[in-house]
C-alpha cells in the first residue's frame, strides 16, 4: 500500500484548530522539524500538543509556542524553554506534566488498545491526585489512562513507500509509540526508499501504523548540548 | 574540606558493582561514569533510549541523533543497544536496572525526594525521575547538604512537591555519606577534614551518629 505523499503541505492536510497532536522527539533529537515548520506556516491554533519536551525558544515546538499556537502541552520535561515557562507561569498555556515513562506507556497503550494501566510512578506525588490507587505485590500503583491523538507526527531516519520506518540511534525515543497512537500518523523521513529495500528483519515501526510518509526537505538537526572531549 | 562535585561523583562511583546496569541522572550523577573502579564492568542506561553509553565524542564527531537524557552528545561502547522510550522505562520499572543515581533539591529522613518543581518559580517537569525513583531498588542521591541560603536540604520532611516517597536509600553530599533507614539518616562517612559537628549542624533531619565516623577514602 503506497503511503507516499508529495511534500509536507500534502502531509499535513486536515490538521485543524483545536486538534490534539503527538509529536515525536526527545529534546531536539528526532523531532519532525519539517512538519513543525509547516504548522507554523499554517498558523493552526489552539492545539493540544503531546510531546516529551517543548523544544527550545527558537527551534522545535518552541516555534509554535512563540506564535501562541499551542493551548495545552502534555510533556514530561520542559526546562529548556524560557517562553514556555513564561506562558505557563502566567497561565496562558495549560500544562500537564507527566512522568516520562508514564507518557511513553500512555502513548503505547493508546496505540495498543489498552485503555489504562497501573504504574508505581508518581504514587504519593501531585501526579497521583484524583487517580485510583491499588496495591499490587504489596506496593501502591496509580491508574493512568491511554493517550491518542488526531494526528501523530513522527520523524524517522529511513522509511519505505509502505510506511515502514527505521530510526537512528537515540532519535527513536517517543516516535514508535506515537506512531501507534495517532488516528492519522504522518512520518517525515530523511531517506525514502522503494518497498523491498529495507530489511523486514530490522523494521522498527511497521507500516500499518503510518498513513502518510514523505521525505523531509531539509533537516537542520540542531544539537542542544554539544559536549565533546579533546583528541 | 568539603568535597567538590567531582569528589561526590568519585565517592558514589565506589558504590558501583560488577555487572550492574546503572542509570545516571543529569548533573553530578553524570560525572560518576568517569570514575568507575578498576576491575569492574558496568553498563550505563540512559532513559532516552540507549544502553552502553560511552564517553563524549571527539570534537567534530558529534551526532545530533546520539544524545543522553541530558541532551548531551555522547558515543556508545561496543555492544550498545538503542530502543524506544516505552522499552526504556520497561527496563526501569521492571527493575532490570540495578542502580539509579540522581540529584535532589530536598531529601527527607523517610526517604522522600523532591527534585522537580518549586511552586510559582521553577517548573521544569519530572522527566523520568518519578518512574526511576518509584521502581529502582537502589537509589543514591547526589546533592549539596544545604541550599544557597545555607538552609539544610537534609530534612525531617520535604517542603517541595515530592518526586517519590520512601525510596531513597543513600545520600552523598559534599560533607557526608548517609544511609536512610528506620525513618532516620545514619551518618556513615564524613568528607576528608569535615567534622561530625559540622554535619550535625547542617542536617535538619534526625541524624544517627555512631561513636566513630570514618573519613571517606577517595
Amino acid at each position: 500500500m503506497n503511503k507516499v505523499v508529495k511534500n509536507v503541505e500534502e502531509a499535513l492536510v486536515g490538521i485543524e484548530d483545536g486538534m490534539t497532536l503527538m509529536l515525536g522527539g526527545f529534546g531536539l533529537c528526532g523531532i519532525p522539524e519539517n512538519s513543525i515548520a509547516q504548522l507554523v506556516k499554517m498558523g493552526t491554533k489552539n492545539l493540544t500538543c503531546i510531546s516529551n519536551n517543548a523544544g527550545v525558544d527558537d527551534f522545535g515546538l518552541g516555534l509554535l509556542l512563540q506564535q501562541k499556537q499551542i493551548k495545552k502541552m502534555i510533556s514530561s520535561y520542559v526546562g529548556e524553554n524560557a517562553e514556555f515557562e513564561r506562558q505557563m507561569l502566567s497561565g496562558e498555556l495549560e500544562v500537564d506534566l507527566i512522568p516520562q515513562g508514564s507518557l511513553a506507556e500512555r502513548c503505547r497503550a493508546g496505540g495498543a488498545g489498552i485503555p489504562a494501566f497501573f504504574t508505581p510512578a508518581g504514587y504519593g506525588t501531585e501526579v497521583a491526585e484524583g487517580k485510583e490507587v491499588r496495591i499490587f505485590n504489596g506496593k501502591p500503583h496509580i491508574l493512568e489512562s491511554a493517550l491518542t491523538a488526531d494526528f501523530a507526527i513522527v520523524k524517522a531516519w529511513k522509511g519505505d513507500t509502505e510506511g515502514n520506518l527505521v530510526f537512528k540511534a537515540t532519535a527513536r525515543n517517543f516516535n514508535p509509540m506515537m506512531a501507534m497512537a495517532g488516528k492519522i500518523t504522518i512520518a517525515e523521513v530523511e531517506e525514502l526508499v522503494p518497498a523491498g529495500e529495507l530489511d523486514p528483519n530490522f523494521i522498527h515501526t511497521p507500516g500499518i501504523f503510518v498513513q502518510r510518509i514523505f521525505k523531509g526537505e531539509k533537516f537542520e538537526k540542531r544539537i542542544e548540548q554539544r559536549t565533546v572531549r579533546q583528541k | 574540606m568539603a568535597l567538590d562535585k567531582i569528589g561526590i561523583a568519585k565517592r558514589i562511583a565506589q558504590e558501583l558493582r560488577d555487572g550492574w546496569y546503572v542509570n545516571l541522572g543529569i548533573g553530578i550523577p553524570t560525572l560518576v561514569a568517569n570514575y568507575i573502579p578498576e576491575g569492574i564492568e558496568v553498563e550505563f542506561q540512559s532513559e532516552n533510549g540507549v544502553l552502553g553509553m560511552g564517553a563524549f565524542p571527539f570534537e567534530g564527531e558529534e551526532d545530533a541523533d546520539l544524545i543522553n537524557a541530558g541532551k548531551q552528545t555522547i558515543t556508545v561502547r561496543e555492544g550498545a543497544a538503542f530502543f524506544d522510550s516505552a522499552m526504556s522505562f520497561a527496563m526501569i520499572r521492571g527493575q532490570h536496572v540495578q542502580l539509579t543515581v540522581l540529584g535532589a533539591m530536598e531529601v527527607s529522613q523517610n526517604g522522600d525526594i523532591a527534585n522537580w518543581k518549586i511552586p510559582g518559580k521553577m517548573v521544569k517537569g519530572m522527566g523520568g525521575a518519578m518512574d526511576l525513583v518509584a521502581s529502582a531498588e537502589n537509589i543514591i542521591v547526589a546533592m549539596m547538604h544545604s541550599n544557597k541560603a545555607g538552609e539544610s536540604k537534609i530534612l525531617k520532611e520535604c517542603t517541595l512537591p515530592l518526586t517519590g516517597v520512601g525510596c531513597v536509600k543513600k545520600v552523598v553530599t559534599e560533607l557526608a555519606v548517609m544511609e536512610i533507614k528506620d525513618n532516620k539518616f545514619h551518618l556513615i562517612e564524613r568528607a576528608p577534614g569535615v567534622t561530625v559537628e559540622e554535619i550535625i549542624s547542617k542536617t535538619e533531619g534526625d541524624l544517627v551518629v555512631p561513636d566513630f565516623v570514618p573519613e571517606m577514602v577517595l
